[in-house]
């Protein structure tokens, strides 16, 4: 198994997280440790085994598509870190 | 009133009777919480002033009938990742410090239901990744058995609040043994439901296939009666399975002769420390002496399980958390110029290393080129460990063996080490692979005192099934 920087520069970048020199080395280590331990579930055969997502035999679980808990705008933007006449201020995203 | 002599249920019959107000019940329990808190730090939010004025509501309720639960009037702890309605709910993390959910989770609702008050939110592991709640943003929780040791985790504020008499119940939240590893740790009893039987609404999710919500007690009937109380499908919750009736209670007291318990003899390899084998094989013998059939099994595929269970645990959370981009809520970095450096820095300054950690090794094994050989490989692992269940669950009614390897470890000592932390998790994340029903429960003490426990395991919606066999060791175990 190899992991390079590059894999961990790609990685971090998937999940919006940013490491410095000495933490990414680190991140790299603990990565190829874990990862090689995980290794280990290829001694157990699984051919013709089908992936199993979910435990219970549920599928397509629906309800009508009508709201029941209101609007509720009001508590929807009480945490928010930055709000401007009920929206959400966030950096420019386009042009 | 010494509120830490009784059980919940006791209590709650003093309140029925008269002979306690609920004021006074909930005065006892927070003068608990204030003098031996600077101790242990279970808790990361105490609701003095709420769970007052919530007595005064619930002695009311009680008093026409409206609360009629076994356990109204009776409080109880909140582990910090279930939704609480206004009320903090951080998770123990930075990211979530401040944050306030605009709803109650169901099994809050149910708790109000029930005329139960809420003391407090409990300390826990960063978003519920850990084995020693030593990755809460808000400080460790020491073992109330010893103040040098870890409660365990990730729901190690709730085990170590009712080892300690801080609380009578606690809500846990178990993904790979958060329940019943700081339970074990702790001497207190933990019961994981079966996958589907509470509700995740309201549960802050770490890898939603595994969560599921549970119950910390000091013994198994106020455990049985609290998992009574939050049981039940719930149409938000589409993962959540109805059940003709959740009356756990009526299971205390049967019989346990004639029920086939069966041991893994995998469980005793390598790693489990021979105090906790030895206290587990006489847990047997008395298993034996109710007239159980007790007997060694092979249950394959035991080695691959936490393999198995990290990776899918890593690869849900990587998706889960990715919703903790400081837009709408939660904690935003100061200064940042443009939106991907403001969703990097915040979260880079919000999370803590466990979290990054399990992020990092969710995407990875998600990404493109290794999804085949570590995700889809370990649901393929998943299915091996739920038919090895299924095939066991023909023979015999449950499952023993020890809850952990080892006794409760030292602050500090599991840190450094990640991949060995995970290696404690060897006898609970099959459990939550499988999605099946486990208890864990006091059998006995190692030489420095500290607890060890055994773990039952039962069959999909056997919640029944263990209760009885658990309470039956209880009793024999007192005597």
């Amino acid at each position: 198994m190899e992991i390079t920087d590059e894999t961990i520069a790609h990685v971090a970048e998937l999940v919006k997280l940013e490491f410095d020199g000495e933490r990414a080395a680190g991140i790299k280590a603990d990565l190829l440790k874990i990862l090689e331990y995980m290794d280990t579930m290829n001694v157990l055969d699984t051919e013709g085994i089908t992936p199993m997502s979910h435990v219970l035999p549920l599928k397509n679980v629906f309800r009508e598509d009508v709201v029941t808990n209101g609007r509720g705008e009001a508590d929807l933007l009480e945490n928010a870190p930055c709000i401007k006449e009920g929206k959400f201020v966030v950096p420019k995203t386009v042009g | 009133m010494d509120i830490t002599k009784l059980t919940a249920l006791e209590l709650a019959g003093k309140i029925r009777s008269g002979e306690i107000s609920v004021a006074e019940a909930v005065r006892a329990q927070l003068d608990v919480i204030a003098e031996k808190e600077k101790d242990y730090h279970c808790y990361i939010t105490i609701l003095e002033e709420e769970a007052l004025e919530r007595a005064g509501e619930v002695q009311e309720g009680i008093r026409t009938g409206r609360y009629t639960s076994p356990l109204a009037g009776v409080p109880v702890a909140v582990k910090d990742n279930i939704c609480m309605k206004g009320i903090k709910t951080t998770c123990g993390s930075k990211i979530l410090e401040n944050f306030r959910p605009p709803y109650d989770a169901t099994a809050m609702e149910k708790l109000y239901e029930a005329g139960m008050v809420v003391v407090g939110k409990t300390n826990m592991d960063e978003f519920a990744m850990g084995s020693t709640t030593e990755t809460s943003y808000f400080g460790a929780t020491r073992n109330p058995r010893d103040i040098s040791r870890v409660p365990g985790g990730s729901s190690g504020g709730s085990a170590a609040a009712v080892a300690a008499g801080e609380a009578l119940l606690a809500l846990g939240s178990d993904t790979g043994g958060s329940i019943r590893q700081p339970s074990a740790f702790c001497g207190v009893v933990g019961i994981k439901p079966t996958y589907g039987t509470v509700s995740r609404y309201g549960l802050i999710a770490y890898a939603s296939s595994l969560d599921q919500i549970g119950v910390i007690g000091k013994n198994v009937a106020d455990s049985a009666a609290m998992l009574s109380v939050i049981s039940g499908s719930d149409a938000r919750d589409s993962t959540s399975v109805g059940q003709k009736e959740y009356h756990y209670m009526e299971a205390l007291g049967k019989d346990i002769s004639g029920m086939r318990i069966g041991i893994p003899r995998g469980y005793f390899g390598g790693g489990l420390s021979e105090e906790v084998k030895s206290e587990v094989l006489s847990a047997a013998q008395m298993f034996r002496e109710k007239g159980a059939v007790v007997e060694e099994f092979d249950l394959e595929a035991v080695d691959y399980a936490v393999p198995a269970y990290y990776v899918i645990a890593c690869a849900e959370a990587s998706s889960n958390l990715s919703r903790y981009d400081g837009v709408k809520y939660g904690f935003r970095a100061k200064d940042y110029e443009g939106l991907e450096e403001m969703y990097r820095l915040s979260r880079g300054e919000g999370f803590g290393q466990e979290a990054k950690r399990r992020m990092m090794i969710g995407a990875f094994v998600l990404s493109s080129g290794f999804y085949d050989a570590y995700y889809n490989k370990a649901l393929k692992v998943k299915t091996v460990i739920k038919r090895e269940f299924d095939r066991a669950f023909l023979k015999y009614d449950l499952i023993l063996g020890p809850t952990t390897p080892t006794t409760a470890l030292k602050l500090g000592e599991s840190l450094p080490d990640p991949l060995k932390m995970y290696l404690g998790d060897i006898y609970t994340v099959s459990v939550n692979l499988a999605g099946l029903p486990a208890i864990s429960l006091p059998c006995g003490q190692a030489k420095n005192g500290l607890p060890i426990a055994l773990q039952l395991i039962g069959k999909p919606f056997g919640e029944k099934q263990i209760i009885r066999a658990a309470y039956s060791f209880e009793r024999g175990w007192a005597d």
